[in-house]
Protein backbone atom coordinates (compact mmCIF):
# COMPACT_ATOMS: atom_id res chain seq x y z
CA UNK A 1 0.00 0.00 0.00
CA UNK A 2 1.23 3.64 -1.09
CA UNK A 3 2.28 5.48 2.39
CA UNK A 4 0.06 8.29 1.94
CA UNK A 5 -3.12 5.77 1.27
CA UNK A 6 -4.73 5.44 -2.61
CA UNK A 7 -6.45 8.66 -2.19
CA UNK A 8 -3.37 10.38 -2.77
CA UNK A 9 -2.22 8.10 -6.04
CA UNK A 10 -2.06 9.80 -9.06
CA UNK A 11 -1.95 7.11 -11.24
CA UNK A 12 -5.42 5.17 -12.25
CA UNK A 13 -6.30 8.60 -13.03
CA UNK A 14 -5.20 9.34 -16.44
CA UNK A 15 -6.69 6.75 -17.89
CA UNK A 16 -9.91 6.85 -17.31
CA UNK A 17 -9.34 10.56 -18.10
CA UNK A 18 -8.00 9.54 -21.29
CA UNK A 19 -11.00 7.46 -22.05
CA UNK A 20 -13.53 10.19 -21.23
CA UNK A 21 -11.27 12.74 -23.20
CA UNK A 22 -11.44 10.62 -26.58
CA UNK A 23 -14.66 12.63 -27.87
CA UNK A 24 -13.20 15.39 -27.30
CA UNK A 25 -9.85 15.05 -28.79
CA UNK A 26 -11.72 13.34 -31.83
CA UNK A 27 -13.51 16.75 -31.95
CA UNK A 28 -11.08 19.59 -30.40
CA UNK A 29 -8.43 18.60 -32.32
CA UNK A 30 -10.63 18.82 -36.04
CA UNK A 31 -12.11 21.75 -34.97
CA UNK A 32 -9.00 23.52 -33.25
CA UNK A 33 -6.97 23.08 -36.41
CA UNK A 34 -9.90 24.61 -38.61
CA UNK A 35 -9.62 27.60 -36.44
CA UNK A 36 -6.02 28.29 -36.10
CA UNK A 37 -6.20 27.37 -40.35
CA UNK A 38 -9.02 30.08 -40.24
CA UNK A 39 -6.25 32.81 -38.14
CA UNK A 40 -3.92 32.53 -41.09
CA UNK A 41 -6.09 32.81 -43.94
CA UNK A 42 -7.44 36.29 -41.99
CA UNK A 43 -4.17 37.88 -42.37
CA UNK A 44 -3.59 37.48 -38.64
CA UNK A 45 -0.10 36.16 -37.45
CA UNK A 46 0.52 32.59 -36.79
CA UNK A 47 0.94 32.64 -33.22
CA UNK A 48 -2.23 34.71 -32.22
CA UNK A 49 -4.02 30.96 -32.78
CA UNK A 50 -2.43 29.26 -29.86
CA UNK A 51 -1.96 32.69 -27.90
CA UNK A 52 -5.88 32.63 -28.27
CA UNK A 53 -6.25 29.20 -27.65
CA UNK A 54 -4.33 29.49 -24.10
CA UNK A 55 -5.85 32.96 -23.24
CA UNK A 56 -9.48 32.80 -23.86
CA UNK A 57 -10.05 28.91 -24.07
CA UNK A 58 -13.45 28.98 -25.68
CA UNK A 59 -13.92 28.18 -28.73
CA UNK A 60 -17.10 30.31 -29.93
CA UNK A 61 -15.65 33.51 -28.86
CA UNK A 62 -12.58 32.59 -30.49
CA UNK A 63 -13.60 31.70 -33.67
CA UNK A 64 -15.54 35.43 -33.78
CA UNK A 65 -12.77 37.04 -32.77
CA UNK A 66 -11.03 36.65 -35.89
CA UNK A 67 -13.59 38.20 -37.24
CA UNK A 68 -13.86 40.87 -34.74
CA UNK A 69 -9.43 41.43 -34.90
CA UNK A 70 -9.04 41.07 -38.68
CA UNK A 71 -11.61 44.48 -39.02
CA UNK A 72 -10.28 45.98 -36.31
CA UNK A 73 -13.06 46.18 -33.99
CA UNK A 74 -13.28 48.75 -31.29
CA UNK A 75 -12.14 46.84 -27.83
CA UNK A 76 -15.06 47.40 -25.90
CA UNK A 77 -17.37 45.46 -28.46
CA UNK A 78 -14.80 43.23 -28.20
CA UNK A 79 -15.68 43.14 -24.48
CA UNK A 80 -19.50 43.13 -25.17
CA UNK A 81 -19.98 40.20 -27.50
CA UNK A 82 -17.03 38.14 -25.39
CA UNK A 83 -19.76 38.98 -22.57
CA UNK A 84 -22.92 37.79 -24.23
CA UNK A 85 -21.66 34.84 -25.93
CA UNK A 86 -19.54 33.68 -22.66
CA UNK A 87 -22.63 34.09 -20.24
CA UNK A 88 -23.86 30.57 -20.24
CA UNK A 89 -20.76 29.87 -18.44
CA UNK A 90 -22.39 31.38 -15.22
CA UNK A 91 -24.93 29.19 -15.35
CA UNK A 92 -22.29 26.54 -15.67
CA UNK A 93 -20.68 27.18 -12.70
CA UNK A 94 -24.21 27.13 -10.49
CA UNK A 95 -24.32 23.86 -10.62
CA UNK A 96 -20.89 22.74 -10.12
CA UNK A 97 -20.74 24.77 -6.81
CA UNK A 98 -21.01 21.50 -4.84
CA UNK A 99 -18.43 19.50 -7.14
CA UNK A 100 -15.67 22.19 -7.10
CA UNK A 101 -16.40 23.00 -3.12
CA UNK A 102 -14.40 20.41 -2.19
CA UNK A 103 -11.31 21.31 -4.39
CA UNK A 104 -8.26 22.94 -3.35
CA UNK A 105 -5.38 22.74 -5.21
CA UNK A 106 -6.71 22.97 -9.01
CA UNK A 107 -9.83 25.11 -8.36
CA UNK A 108 -8.71 27.93 -10.01
CA UNK A 109 -7.81 25.57 -12.87
CA UNK A 110 -10.86 23.88 -13.09
CA UNK A 111 -12.69 27.30 -13.50
CA UNK A 112 -10.98 28.75 -16.29
CA UNK A 113 -11.06 25.72 -18.40
CA UNK A 114 -14.98 25.14 -18.10
CA UNK A 115 -15.74 24.57 -21.84
CA UNK A 116 -18.85 22.95 -22.58
CA UNK A 117 -17.49 19.69 -23.46
CA UNK A 118 -15.51 19.86 -20.30
CA UNK A 119 -18.28 20.88 -18.32
CA UNK A 120 -20.43 17.71 -19.84
CA UNK A 121 -17.87 15.42 -19.03
CA UNK A 122 -17.68 17.07 -15.41
CA UNK A 123 -21.04 16.43 -14.63
CA UNK A 124 -21.91 13.55 -15.87
CA UNK A 125 -18.44 11.46 -15.68
CA UNK A 126 -17.85 9.54 -12.63
CA UNK A 127 -14.31 9.49 -11.17
CA UNK A 128 -13.11 6.16 -10.67
CA UNK A 129 -13.72 4.65 -6.90
CA UNK A 130 -10.81 5.46 -4.38
CA UNK A 131 -9.34 8.75 -6.62
CA UNK A 132 -9.78 11.75 -5.86
CA UNK A 133 -12.38 13.58 -7.97
CA UNK A 134 -10.19 16.57 -8.14
CA UNK A 135 -7.41 14.87 -9.97
CA UNK A 136 -9.80 13.35 -11.99
CA UNK A 137 -11.26 16.70 -13.21
CA UNK A 138 -8.14 18.39 -13.42
CA UNK A 139 -6.85 15.65 -15.45
CA UNK A 140 -10.35 15.78 -17.83
CA UNK A 141 -9.95 19.79 -17.91
CA UNK A 142 -5.85 19.69 -19.06
CA UNK A 143 -6.29 17.10 -21.79
CA UNK A 144 -9.49 19.04 -23.43
CA UNK A 145 -7.41 22.16 -23.11
CA UNK A 146 -4.32 20.45 -24.55
CA UNK A 147 -6.46 18.73 -27.37
CA UNK A 148 -7.34 22.77 -28.35
CA UNK A 149 -4.12 24.31 -28.14
CA UNK A 150 -2.10 21.09 -30.14
CA UNK A 151 -5.02 21.97 -32.98
CA UNK A 152 -5.20 25.50 -32.99
CA UNK A 153 -1.20 25.80 -32.91
CA UNK A 154 -0.94 22.76 -35.94
CA UNK A 155 -3.72 24.31 -37.48
CA UNK A 156 -2.08 27.93 -37.65
CA UNK A 157 1.26 26.03 -38.65
CA UNK A 158 0.32 23.81 -40.84
CA UNK A 159 -3.11 23.74 -41.37
CA UNK A 160 -2.96 23.89 -44.86
CA UNK A 161 -1.56 20.25 -45.64
CA UNK A 162 -4.41 18.68 -43.70
CA UNK A 163 -6.42 17.07 -46.02
CA UNK A 164 -10.11 18.53 -45.21
CA UNK A 165 -11.58 15.82 -47.11
CA UNK A 166 -10.37 13.48 -45.24
CA UNK A 167 -11.62 14.55 -41.65
CA UNK A 168 -14.34 16.23 -43.19
CA UNK A 169 -17.53 15.32 -40.42
CA UNK A 170 -14.67 14.32 -37.71
CA UNK A 171 -16.18 17.32 -36.15
CA UNK A 172 -19.68 15.32 -35.22
CA UNK A 173 -18.03 13.43 -32.54
CA UNK A 174 -18.84 16.45 -30.42
CA UNK A 175 -22.07 16.84 -31.13
CA UNK A 176 -22.22 12.86 -30.64
CA UNK A 177 -20.59 13.57 -26.94
CA UNK A 178 -23.44 15.82 -25.87
CA UNK A 179 -26.14 12.95 -27.50
CA UNK A 180 -23.94 10.68 -25.11
CA UNK A 181 -24.00 13.35 -22.29
CA UNK A 182 -27.44 13.43 -22.74
CA UNK A 183 -28.55 9.88 -22.59
CA UNK A 184 -26.21 9.21 -19.53
CA UNK A 185 -28.04 12.58 -17.97
CA UNK A 186 -31.63 10.62 -18.67
CA UNK A 187 -30.49 7.97 -17.11
CA UNK A 188 -29.77 9.65 -13.78
CA UNK A 189 -32.88 12.62 -14.46
CA UNK A 190 -35.44 10.13 -14.73
CA UNK A 191 -38.18 13.21 -14.92
CA UNK A 192 -39.37 14.32 -18.09
CA UNK A 193 -39.69 18.14 -16.90
CA UNK A 194 -36.31 19.28 -17.74
CA UNK A 195 -36.02 17.60 -21.04
CA UNK A 196 -39.18 18.92 -22.20
CA UNK A 197 -39.02 22.84 -20.74
CA UNK A 198 -35.45 23.33 -22.09
CA UNK A 199 -36.36 21.21 -25.49
CA UNK A 200 -39.23 24.10 -26.01
CA UNK A 201 -36.98 26.81 -24.47
CA UNK A 202 -34.63 25.84 -27.56
CA UNK A 203 -37.10 25.87 -29.92
CA UNK A 204 -39.12 29.23 -28.41
CA UNK A 205 -35.53 30.95 -28.52
CA UNK A 206 -34.79 29.59 -32.06
CA UNK A 207 -38.27 30.77 -33.57
CA UNK A 208 -37.98 34.42 -31.75
CA UNK A 209 -34.09 35.11 -32.47
CA UNK A 210 -33.13 32.66 -35.23
CA UNK A 211 -29.81 30.71 -34.88
CA UNK A 212 -27.43 33.69 -33.37
CA UNK A 213 -26.86 33.46 -29.26
CA UNK A 214 -28.98 30.71 -29.27
CA UNK A 215 -27.34 29.20 -26.25
CA UNK A 216 -27.57 31.82 -24.11
CA UNK A 217 -31.10 32.53 -24.81
CA UNK A 218 -32.17 29.04 -24.97
CA UNK A 219 -30.66 28.64 -20.96
CA UNK A 220 -32.15 31.58 -19.84
CA UNK A 221 -35.71 31.01 -21.14
CA UNK A 222 -35.19 26.97 -19.65
CA UNK A 223 -34.11 28.38 -15.85
CA UNK A 224 -37.31 30.68 -16.23
CA UNK A 225 -39.23 27.77 -17.81
CA UNK A 226 -38.56 25.03 -15.03
CA UNK A 227 -39.19 27.49 -12.08
CA UNK A 228 -42.97 26.63 -12.23
CA UNK A 229 -42.12 23.16 -11.52
CA UNK A 230 -40.58 23.79 -8.58
CA UNK A 231 -43.21 21.83 -6.33
CA UNK A 232 -43.95 19.29 -8.46
CA UNK A 233 -39.82 18.24 -9.09
CA UNK A 234 -39.04 18.86 -5.16
CA UNK B 1 0.45 43.90 -32.70
CA UNK B 2 -0.53 45.44 -29.41
CA UNK B 3 -3.79 46.22 -30.24
CA UNK B 4 -4.52 42.16 -31.48
CA UNK B 5 -2.69 41.23 -27.92
CA UNK B 6 -4.89 43.55 -25.72
CA UNK B 7 -8.35 42.49 -27.23
CA UNK B 8 -7.32 38.65 -26.50
CA UNK B 9 -6.53 39.54 -23.17
CA UNK B 10 -9.85 41.38 -22.74
CA UNK B 11 -11.71 38.38 -23.97
CA UNK B 12 -9.63 36.28 -22.11
CA UNK B 13 -10.47 38.47 -18.62
CA UNK B 14 -14.19 38.37 -19.79
CA UNK B 15 -14.46 34.98 -20.34
CA UNK B 16 -12.72 33.85 -17.30
CA UNK B 17 -15.28 36.28 -15.59
CA UNK B 18 -18.01 34.51 -16.70
CA UNK B 19 -16.49 31.17 -15.65
CA UNK B 20 -15.46 32.27 -12.11
CA UNK B 21 -18.57 34.71 -11.33
CA UNK B 22 -20.88 31.73 -9.48
CA UNK B 23 -17.92 30.70 -7.62
CA UNK B 24 -16.93 34.43 -6.25
CA UNK B 25 -20.30 35.13 -5.88
CA UNK B 26 -20.83 32.20 -3.28
CA UNK B 27 -17.49 32.14 -1.89
CA UNK B 28 -18.66 32.60 1.69
CA UNK B 29 -22.57 32.15 1.16
CA UNK B 30 -24.77 29.79 0.80
CA UNK B 31 -26.72 30.14 -2.65
CA UNK B 32 -30.64 30.83 -1.94
CA UNK B 33 -33.26 27.35 -1.50
CA UNK B 34 -34.67 28.27 -5.09
CA UNK B 35 -30.83 28.09 -7.05
CA UNK B 36 -30.68 25.20 -5.00
CA UNK B 37 -33.26 23.47 -7.10
CA UNK B 38 -32.73 25.39 -10.29
CA UNK B 39 -28.76 24.23 -10.21
CA UNK B 40 -29.99 20.39 -9.89
CA UNK B 41 -31.62 20.25 -13.00
CA UNK B 42 -29.14 22.65 -15.08
CA UNK B 43 -27.15 19.51 -16.33
CA UNK B 44 -30.09 17.89 -18.05
CA UNK B 45 -31.11 21.27 -19.51
CA UNK B 46 -27.82 22.11 -20.68
CA UNK B 47 -27.51 19.18 -22.65
CA UNK B 48 -30.57 18.81 -24.12
CA UNK B 49 -29.57 22.57 -25.49
CA UNK B 50 -26.22 22.20 -26.36
CA UNK B 51 -27.56 19.02 -28.33
CA UNK B 52 -30.22 21.00 -30.33
CA UNK B 53 -27.79 23.84 -31.02
CA UNK B 54 -25.77 21.26 -32.79
CA UNK B 55 -28.14 21.37 -35.22
CA UNK B 56 -29.53 25.08 -35.41
CA UNK B 57 -27.59 25.06 -38.82
CA UNK B 58 -29.25 22.01 -40.38
CA UNK B 59 -31.39 23.32 -43.33
CA UNK B 60 -33.91 20.69 -43.41
CA UNK B 61 -35.67 21.60 -46.50
CA UNK B 62 -33.44 20.69 -49.01
CA UNK B 63 -31.50 17.48 -49.76
CA UNK B 64 -30.13 15.85 -47.83
CA UNK B 65 -32.11 17.51 -45.29
CA UNK B 66 -30.60 17.19 -42.03
CA UNK B 67 -30.83 13.47 -42.43
CA UNK B 68 -27.02 12.27 -41.52
CA UNK B 69 -27.33 14.27 -38.85
CA UNK B 70 -30.04 13.20 -37.47
CA UNK B 71 -29.55 9.53 -38.33
CA UNK B 72 -26.05 9.43 -37.05
CA UNK B 73 -27.31 11.50 -34.02
CA UNK B 74 -29.81 8.28 -33.07
CA UNK B 75 -27.46 6.06 -33.95
CA UNK B 76 -25.22 7.41 -31.10
CA UNK B 77 -28.00 7.59 -28.53
CA UNK B 78 -28.90 3.69 -29.63
CA UNK B 79 -25.62 2.41 -29.20
CA UNK B 80 -25.53 4.67 -25.87
CA UNK B 81 -28.29 2.85 -24.04
CA UNK B 82 -27.62 -0.75 -25.48
CA UNK B 83 -23.94 -1.02 -24.83
CA UNK B 84 -23.34 2.31 -22.11
CA UNK B 85 -19.72 2.49 -23.90
CA UNK B 86 -19.51 6.29 -25.00
CA UNK B 87 -16.39 5.25 -27.28
CA UNK B 88 -18.36 3.06 -29.21
CA UNK B 89 -21.43 5.30 -29.27
CA UNK B 90 -19.43 8.21 -29.95
CA UNK B 91 -16.85 6.75 -32.38
CA UNK B 92 -19.64 4.39 -34.31
CA UNK B 93 -21.94 7.85 -34.66
CA UNK B 94 -19.16 9.88 -36.23
CA UNK B 95 -18.07 7.36 -38.62
CA UNK B 96 -21.88 6.80 -39.71
CA UNK B 97 -22.36 10.11 -39.96
CA UNK B 98 -18.64 10.53 -41.92
CA UNK B 99 -19.76 8.06 -44.37
CA UNK B 100 -23.36 9.37 -44.74
CA UNK B 101 -22.26 12.91 -46.18
CA UNK B 102 -19.96 11.48 -48.20
CA UNK B 103 -22.51 9.76 -50.30
CA UNK B 104 -25.54 12.04 -49.77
Amino acid sequence: MHPHGPETRGHGILGPAFTASVPVLLGYSTIGIAFGLLVVKAGLPWFLAPLMSLVIYAGAAQFMAIGLLAAGTDILQIAVLTLVINARHMVYGLSLLDRFAACRRFKAYLVYALTDETYGLLTTVEPPAGSKPESFYAAISALDEGYWFAGSTLGAVVGGLVPTALTRGLDFALTALFVVLLVEQIRSIRRIEPYAVAGAATVLAFVLFGPANLLVIAILLAIAGILPFRRRLA
Amino acid sequence: MTGYIAAIVVMGLVTLFCRATPFLFFLRRRPPAILDFVQRYIPPMIMTILVLNSFKTLRLDRAPFGLPEICSALVVAALQLWRRNALISIVGGTGLYMLLIRFF
